[in-house]
């Protein structure tokens, strides 16, 4: 083999970087300027009504909280299965611990104001997450799977016959969160085939009532970005390499000098945690929280939506979580065929990209490095 | 942070002779000198003088229901030697560094790490205080690069927590510096610069095993235990690899080595402890135990070498 051949073959897959590498090498001030547009865009979605990505059937302000519940519930178990590797089949009690402490402190059994419950409620799944995990973490892999799947359960099944959480009729007139009726923000109306600014439809900034849900979803975009920013600093130190040192190799880690007890406990806290944060939302939304809402489908769905998007990639989950939560909403139409379309999905996905959509980015980096080391060795033994 | 001077990778070093049974005369080894800055005062563990004992295996018995696979094995390790852990498959090699390492806990008897009693330390405990190993078959974090490896090592000795590292407070900073810093010295070390971004899986065989010996060495150190390290390598690398583990020695660190190969155990060890069933059967420097008719018998008779 020459050379030449080699540098013919290889070349065109190295001059071409992909949108990673590209915003990478982008100069910080557009990258800055990126960022904002894209923001805005993310927080002006429900009004623009683009056709097409517009749900038809339900309310799409709606539709996006949903999704935005999913993309924070999505990046708090990426923490605890993704990084840690602790396979949590159970999360959704968690989400339902933090629904419920928000229901019982600001209705059942108290009056707070939503905003204060919240803290408490993120408090309070921490320490479920630390009474479960304390235990269960000394079990591994399938063991912990089973564990955790009694814990939705339990909690489930706890709610629904404890008549001080209110029972199987749960809990009603949970308070709004705080808010204030600044000004008025028109929407887009796509009705006449161009886009023609609707000053009829408007959303009130901001006001969390019960006909549109736009505000909440900007909360929770809020909320999701405070999140990430938090995973982002969390991940890139030693308490990241902990949790993915743990992931590999329980034993090595261990023996090259991490606790991986407590590594996996502050994995499960803090993935509880967030899961509570979401419940939180998801309870001041609805104003009316039920043991049905937290059955163990979702945590299922949580699950796929990690694995879907390529568990210990905080871009691959969020985008998972989309395509779970969004998918099933936006083809309504299909009502009945829509599980099984997106069973099939799911299962054309394990076949071809069994590694997510996004798998962790190093992953790509990783190969392309190879590339590069196979064609310096080619090119060596050639000459 | 490593002197300049005497830099020069790995790869270039000329492997002339490598069929020679004797070790290569040290001058000729030119391994980066690592800045090491971590020393035993930073951690917290008494100083122990040149040749004093730094750790002792004290009558360690282990039994696995009715198999003993340690029976009353007492050696001993020296500050700043090698020394060679040999005997047959089976033998109870690994099985060692499994106990002193808190892996398992001896059924009878002790170790005792610079005089006192390891007991019922976590693993990563024990690691703190200076002892670090490799594996017999390579345990890499195979998803992590390079880098992260080591410095996981590195981190054993470092305290930040998710708040340290939430806020991006100065611990933080000055740990994630030293560390990389330290991660990047021992990768130069090991002729491994260059290839810090690359996931361990996808690293060549060799450098895994390389990779293996920086991340223990990450760990800052005072006994540090190979567990076969030259396993898979032919000859040429072989003789690197004893070179290697001389300068390692020569940086402080004290070496034991657990390896079939005859040639590279008699090259670079000071003193050889040879096990068989379980049981210690030599104890000497690696002339005395060539010579010993019950190694002889038990381990150099049969053609292990071959075998290896």
């Amino acid at each position: 083999m020459t050379t030449a051949s080699t540098a013919s073959t290889k070349a065109p897959k190295k001059d071409r970087p992909n949108l990673n590498e590209r915003i990478a090498d982008m100069p910080l001030p557009l990258k800055v300027v990126l960022w904002i547009l894209f923001a805005v865009f993310l927080f002006a979605l429900p009004l623009l009504n683009i056709p097409f990505i517009t749900t038809p059937d339900s309310d799409f302000g709606g539709v996006l909280f949903t999704v935005s519940t999913y993309v924070l519930v999505a990046l708090g178990l990426n923490i605890v299965v993704g990084y840690a590797g602790l396979l949590d089949l159970g999360y959704v009690g968690f989400y339902a611990v933090g629904a419920y402490t928000v229901g019982v402190l600001s209705s059942e059994h108290g009056s707070l104001p939503w905003i204060w419950c919240v803290p408490i409620a993120i408090l309070v799944a921490m320490i479920s997450g630390v009474i479960l995990g304390a235990p269960t973490l000394r079990v591994r892999g399938d063991y912990l799977a089973i564990v955790t799947l009694g814990f939705g359960e339990i909690v489930r099944l706890t709610l629904i016959n404890s008549q001080w959480l209110g029972g199987a009729q749960g809990i009603s007139d949970i308070p709004r969160p705080p808010g204030a009726e600044l000004f008025e923000v028109p929407s887009i109306d796509w009705s006449t085939g161009v886009p023609v600014v609707d000053l009829d439809s408007t959303t009130i900034f901001l006001k969390f009532g019960i006909n549109d849900f736009i505000p909440y979803y900007w909360l929770a975009l809020v909320v999701i970005a405070l999140v990430l920013v938090f995973d982002i600093l969390v991940k890139n130190s030693r308490v990241g390499r902990a949790w993915e040192a743990t992931r590999e190799d329980e034993d090595a880690a261990e023996l090259m000098g991490v606790p991986t007890f407590r590594f996996k406990l502050i994995a499960f806290a803090i993935g509880a945690a967030i899961g509570g944060l979401s419940g939180a939302l998801f309870a001041g939304k609805s104003g009316f929280i039920n043991p049905q809402s937290f059955e163990l489908l979702l945590s299922i769905l949580f699950l796929a939506a990690v694995v879907v998007g390529g568990q210990g990639n905080r871009w691959g989950v969020i985008l998972g979580a989309i395509v779970v939560a969004y998918f099933p909403e936006r083809f309504r139409e299909f009502s009945d065929f829509r599980v099984l379309v997106f069973g099939l999905a799911l299962m054309l996905l394990a076949i071809f990209r069994p590694q997510g959509l996004l798998p962790p980015r190093r992953t790509l980096r990783a190969k392309r490095a190879d590339e590069r080391q196979h064609v310096l060795e080619e090119g060596e033994a050639s000459v | 942070m490593s002197d300049p001077t005497n830099q020069s990778p790995v790869a270039d070093e000329p492997t002339d002779t490598p069929a020679t049974t004797t070790p290569a005369p040290t001058d000729e080894v030119t391994e980066i000198n690592p800045d090491v800055d971590i020393t035993p005062e930073d951690i917290g563990v008494p100083v122990v003088a040149e040749g004093e004992r730094l750790l002792e295996v004290d009558a360690v018995t282990l039994r696995f229901g009715g198999v003993v696979a340690l029976d009353e094995v007492s050696f001993h390790i020296n500050k700043g030697e090698i020394l060679g852990l040999i005997g047959p498959n089976g033998a109870g090699k690994t099985t060692c560094f499994n106990v002193m390492t808190g892996v398992y806990q001896p059924t009878a008897g002790s170790v005792n790490y610079l005089g006192k009693p390891l007991g019922k330390r976590h693993k990563y405990q024990i690691t703190k205080l200076g002892i670090a190993r490799t594996f017999q078959n390579i345990r890499l974090f195979a998803n992590m690069t390079a880098l992260e490896n080591v410095l996981v090592g590195v981190d054993a000795h470092h305290s930040t927590g998710v708040v340290t590292a939430m806020f991006r407070l100065p611990k933080h900073r000055r740990e994630e510096a030293q560390g990389r810093a330290r991660a990047a010295e021992l990768l130069e070390f090991m002729g491994l610069d260059g290839k810090a971004d690359e996931l361990a899986r996808n690293l060549p065989y060799g450098d895994q095993r390389r990779l293996e010996i920086a991340r223990a060495l990450a760990t800052s150190p005072q006994l540090l235990c190979l567990d076969e390290p030259a396993a898979g390598f032919n000859p040429a690398e072989k003789v690197k690899l004893m070179e290697l583990i001389r300068t390692i020695r020569d940086q402080g660190y004290t070496v034991l080595l657990i390896e079939h190969d005859m040639k590279l155990v008699m090259g670079v060890t000071d003193r050889i402890v040879v096990l068989e069933f379980g049981r210690k059967i030599a104890e000497g420097a690696p002339a005395e135990i060539r010579d010993n008719p019950a190694v002889i018998a038990a381990y150099l008779g049969v053609d292990e070498e071959d075998a290896s």
